[in-house]
C-alpha cells in the first residue's frame, strides 16, 4: 500500500440550488476496479436520485462517507487509488480465491497435456456434485484431458466429499447446473421441457396498461431475534413524502368530487391508432396522453384550476405544467411536463414514456420534477376504480384517471356495453368550490367523450 | 419362433394382417403377378387375389394417392414405393394431403395408409436406386417414420404401422433383406411406434443410429470390447418420428460421449435433430463434442463399385469413428 496516488472524490454540485446530498448506496466496494465515469455510489437529494461517476481509472481506495450520510458540496467523500500505482489491492483479489488451473500438480505427467485443463460439462457437473479437486484427478483423455470416467473412478476410489473446505466450498456455490439433474426419464408422462418455469400469469383483468405485474416490494427485514415487530429505517425520499404529505393534509382543506366518463369512442381510437404508433415512433401510445390532453384543454377554460393559494391572494399560473404521478416499487414521484398545453397527443405520449423510465430507473433530475401547476394521477393503471388522493402541495387541485372497467349503462333507455372510466378530483376548497370544479369535470369529461376515430395525435 | 430373413419378417407381417383384416391390401409397382422386384409381396396375389394385390402403372402419385383416399374411407392400404427413390412424385400426396388431413378436417378425416418404401444403397444401384429420403419427410408434422434393423422389429412395427390410425412411412432397409437374419415370433405382436431400442448396454461411448448401419455399429462394438476394453452403449432409434427423446437422453446420461450414424448425407438429416435435442437437454452431461458419422455431402452414391465402397458406411469407418471417441 505504500507509493499510491489518491485521488479524492468530492460531492459534485448536481443542480444550481443543491448544497448537500445523502450517499444512499456504494456502488464499488474498497477494492475494486473503477473505470472514470462508471457509477461509484448512488446519492439522494430532494426526491431525486443520482449516480456520481468516477472522474479518473483506478481502484477504490476508502470510503470517506457512508452509505446514509449527508455531505455537503465540494466534500470528500471517497478516495480512489489512480491506475498504475494500485499495486497492493489489485493482485490480493484473486489469490484470495482458490486456484482452479491444475497445471503445477500434474508437471511431472508424460506426454501431450495440452486438454489437461479442459473440463467438459459433465466433468464439471460430476465434479460439483461430488465436491471433487479436478487439479488432483488423473487424465486419461485425450492431451490429458480428464474424462468423465476419470472423475467416476477418481470418486470411487474415496475421492471428492472428503477434499477439504476450500474445494467443497467452491463448488456449493454453483449448485444448480441443469434444473434436469438427477431426475429420471423412465416416466414417458413427465419430461425435461415440462420443467421450464412458467410465468407468472398477468393479473391484468381490469384496469389498463399493466406492462407488468405487480412486483413484490422487496423490503429486506433485519433479523431481530425474534421480536414482534421489525423496524425499517426511514429513507430520505420516504421522509420527503412524508412531509409532504403531512404540509399538504395539514394545510389544504380537501373536498373530493367524481365524476364518470364513456371512453368507448377513445378505446376504439387508441387501438385503431397504437400498433403504427408504436412502430412508427418506438413509444406506447397510452390513454393517459389523450386524458393529458383533455385535461389540459379543460385547464386553459377553467385557469383558475392552475392556481396556488398566498394567504392573501391567489397567484393563477399562465403555463400549465402537469406534474406526473409515477410510483416505483418503495416510492412515489411526481415529475413535470414542462408547459403542457403546447404539446400534442403524441408529444404528451412521449414525456410519459421519458418521464416513467427515468423514474423507475432513479434518473430524475432536479429540474424534472420542478415547476408543477397541476398534478394527474394514473391510478388505473394500478387497478384502481376511485382514489382519494392528497393535493400535490402548494397546487390547487389534484385528478386521478381510474380504470377502463367494461359496465352496462343505459343509453337512449337501452342497456349497452360500453368502456367507462371515473375521474376523482381532490381539490383545495380555500380556492376552489363545487361548482368551478364540476364544470371543470363537466369540460374533461366532454373532451375526452369527444374523441373520435378521426382525432389526430400529432 | 423361426429363424427368418429381413424380407420374409416384412411378408409375413403383411399376410397376417390381410388374412386378419379384409380391408388391408397392398398396391404398387409389379407387387402382384411378379411378387416385387426384391420379391417382398411374393404369394400375396395367388393368396389374396388380385383385388387386394394390385398392381398400378408406373405413378408413384397415383400410388399414393389411391392409398389416401382408400384409407379415408376406411380401407387400410399398403402402398409400395419400389424404390424410395421413386417416392418423390408422391411427395405432394404425403406431405400435402396424408400427413395433413387429421388437421384439417378437425380430426373428423383420418389416413391411416402406410407407405413402404425401400432405401438406402450397397446395391450397385447408382443414382435412382440407393438413395436415404428420411430427411425430406422428417420435418413434416403429422406423419410417422419408422425405420427397423431386424427382422423382429420389421415385422412388429410393420403390423404397428398397418394398425396405426394415421400415416406411416415404412423405410425398410434394402441392403437388410438378405443380409439382417433373426428370430421372428410366428404370432401377432406389434412393436410400439416412437419408443428407441437399447441394442447393447455399455459405459464409454453411446452410439445412436437406425437402419442398416447398426449391424456395424453392433460388429465394431464388439471388437472393440475384445481389443480395446471399450464398453459401447448402443440405441437403435426405430422410430424416427416421433424421436424417444426420453431414450435418446437415457442413453446420453450412460456414457457422455455421443456418435450418431446414419447412412442419410450428414446435413439437414436425423442426426442433427438428435444432436440438437441432446444439446437442449443434455448440456451437464456431455463429455465430449457429439460426433455424427453419415453419408458424405455429395448429390447420390456413384454407381461405380469402388466410389460406392468409399461412398458407404462401413464397419471400419464405424470402427475408427467410435475408437476415436472412445479415445477423446
Amino acid at each position: 500500500m505504500s507509493n499510491q496516488k489518491f485521488t479524492d472524490m468530492v460531492m459534485p454540485q448536481l443542480a444550481e440550488s443543491l448544497v448537500s446530498a445523502t450517499i444512499a448506496k456504494w456502488l464499488k466496494q474498497p477494492g475494486d476496479k473503477v473505470e472514470q465515469y462508471e457509477p461509484i455510489c448512488e446519492v439522494i437529494t430532494d426526491k431525486v436520485n443520482a449516480e456520481i461517476p468516477s472522474t479518473v481509472d483506478g481502484i477504490m481506495g476508502e470510503w470517506v462517507a457512508e452509505e446514509g450520510q449527508t455531505v455537503a458540496v465540494g466534500e470528500v467523500i471517497c478516495r480512489i487509488a489512480a491506475a498504475g500505482t494500485a499495486g497492493a489491492p489489485a493482485e490480493e483479489r484473486p489469490q484470495a480465491e482458490p486456484h482452479t488451473t491444475p497445471a503445477p500438480v500434474q508437471a511431472e505427467a508424460s506426454g501431450d497435456q495440452s486438454m489437461r485443463g479442459r473440463y467438459s460439462p459433465a466433468v464439471q457437473s460430476l465434479a460439483a456434485e461430488h465436491g471433487v479437486n479436478l487439479s488432483a484427478v488423473q487424465g486419461t483423455g485425450m492431451g490429458g484431458r480428464i474424462t468423465r470416467k476419470d472423475v467416476l473412478a477418481y470418486i470411487e476410489n474415496g475421492g471428492g466429499a472428503t477434499e477439504t473446505g476450500r474445494a467443497a466450498e467452491a463448488p456449493a456455490k454453483r449448485e444448480v447446473h441443469s434444473p434436469f439433474e438427477g431426475l429420471p426419464h423412465a416416466n414417458p408422462a413427465v419430461r425435461p421441457e415440462q420443467y421450464i418455469p412458467v410465468p407468472p400469469a398477468s393479473s391484468r383483468q381490469s384496469g389498463l396498461h399493466m406492462t407488468e405485474s405487480p412486483r413484490i416490494p422487496a423490503v429486506e427485514l433485519e433479523d431481530q431475534n425474534g421480536r414482534a415487530e421489525t423496524m425499517i429505517d426511514v429513507t430520505p425520499i420516504r421522509n420527503a413524502i412524508a412531509t409532504n404529505m403531512r404540509q399538504s393534509v395539514s394545510e389544504i382543506p380537501h373536498a373530493w368530487t367524481m365524476i364518470e366518463v364513456d371512453v368507448t369512442n377513445l378505446v376504439l381510437l387508441r387501438n385503431k391508432l397504437k400498433d403504427e404508433f408504436k412502430r412508427r415512433e418506438g413509444y406506447n401510445l397510452t390513454y393517459l396522453a389523450f386524458l393529458l390532453k383533455a385535461v389540459v384543454n379543460a385547464i386553459k377554460d377553467y385557469p383558475i384550476m392552475n392556481s396556488v393559494w398566498a394567504v392573501n391572494k391567489i397567484i393563477v399560473k399562465r403555463d400549465i405544467n402537469i406534474s406526473l404521478a409515477v410510483g416505483t416499487e418503495d416510492s412515489v414521484m411526481t415529475p413535470v411536463i414542462q408547459r403542457a398545453d403546447q404539446k400534442n397527443i403524441a408529444g404528451l405520449a412521449r414525456e410519459i414514456e421519458e418521464l416513467a423510465t427515468k423514474t423507475r430507473q432513479g434518473k430524475l433530475k432536479l429540474e424534472d420534477m420542478q415547476g408543477g401547476t397541476f398534478t394527474v394521477n394514473n391510478t388505473g393503471s394500478f387497478g384502481s376504480i376511485l382514489s382519494y388522493p392528497i393535493i400535490n402541495y402548494p397546487q390547487a387541485a389534484i385528478l386521478t384517471f381510474e380504470s377502463i372497467v367494461k359496465r352496462p349503462v343505459v343509453i337512449n333507455d337501452m342497456i349497452a356495453v360500453r368502456s367507462m372510466a371515473n375521474i376523482c378530483l381532490s381539490l383545495d376548497h380555500r380556492i376552489l368550490d363545487g361548482v368551478i370544479c364540476g364544470r371543470f369535470l363537466q369540460r374533461v369529461k366532454e373532451n375526452v367523450e369527444g374523441y373520435t376515430l378521426d382525432t389526430k395525435v400529432y | 419362433m423361426a429363424e427368418m430373413e429381413y424380407i420374409d419378417a416384412i411378408r409375413l407381417a403383411m399376410k397376417e394382417e390381410m388374412e386378419k383384416d379384409e380391408n388391408v391390401f397392398v398396391l404398387g409397382e409389379d407387387v402382384g403377378v411378379k411378387g416385387g422386384v426384391f420379391t417382398t409381396t411374393k404369394g400375396l396375389q395367388d393368396q389374396f387375389g388380385e383385388e387386394r394385390v394390385i398392381d398400378t402403372p408406373l405413378a408413384e402419385s397415383a400410388i399414393a394417392g389411391v392409398a389416401i383416399g382408400a384409407a379415408m374411407v376406411g380401407m387400410k392400404p399398403i402402398a409400395e414405393m419400389q424404390y424410395s427413390d421413386f417416392m418423390l412424385p408422391a411427395t405432394n400426396q404425403i406431405i400435402s394431403e396424408a400427413a395433413k388431413i387429421r388437421y384439417r378436417s378437425n380430426n373428423d378425416w383420418s389416413c391411416p395408409v402406410v407407405v413402404r418404401a425401400p432405401i438406402g444403397g450397397g446395391i450397385f444401384g447408382g443414382l435412382y436406386h440407393s438413395q436415404c429420403p428420411e430427411s425430406i419427410f422428417f420435418g413434416t408434422p403429422g406423419l410417422k417414420i419408422v425405420a427397423p434393423f431386424t427382422a423382429y422389429d420389421a415385422k412388429g412395427l410393420l403390423k404397428a404401422a398397418i394398425n396405426d390410425p394415421d400415416p406411416v412411412l415404412f423405410f425398410e432397409n434394402k441392403k437388410c433383406y438378405r443380409m439382417i437374419k433373426g428370430d421372428v415370433p410366428l404370432d401377432d405382436y406389434t412393436v410400439p411406434i416412437g419408443k428407441a431400442n437399447v441394442l447393447r448396454e455399455g459405459t464409454d461411448i453411446t452410439v445412436i443410429g437406425y437402419s442398416m448401419p447398426l449391424h456395424f455399429c453392433l460388429q465394431a462394438a464388439e471388437e472393440l470390447k475384445k481389443e480395446e476394453g471399450i464398453s459401447a452403449h448402443i440405441l437403435d432409434l426405430r422410430s424416427l418420428q416421433p424421436l424417444d427423446r426420453d431414450a435418446i437422453i437415457e442413453a446420453v446420461r450412460k456414457t457422455g460421449k455421443v456418435l450418431i450414424v446414419h447412412e442419410d448425407n450428414k446435413t439437414g438429416g436425423v442426426g442433427a435433430e438428435v444432436s440438437a435435442i441432446i444439446s437442449e437437454e443434455c448440456l451437464f452431461d456431455l463429455d465430449a463434442p457429439i460426433k455424427r458419422l453419415c453419408g458424405p455431402d455429395v448429390p447420390a452414391m456413384p454407381i461405380s463399385p469402388p466410389m460406392e465402397k468409399f461412398f458407404m458406411l462401413s464397419k471400419d469407418k464405424v470402427k475408427q469413428a467410435m475408437h476415436e471417441l472412445a479415445v477423446y
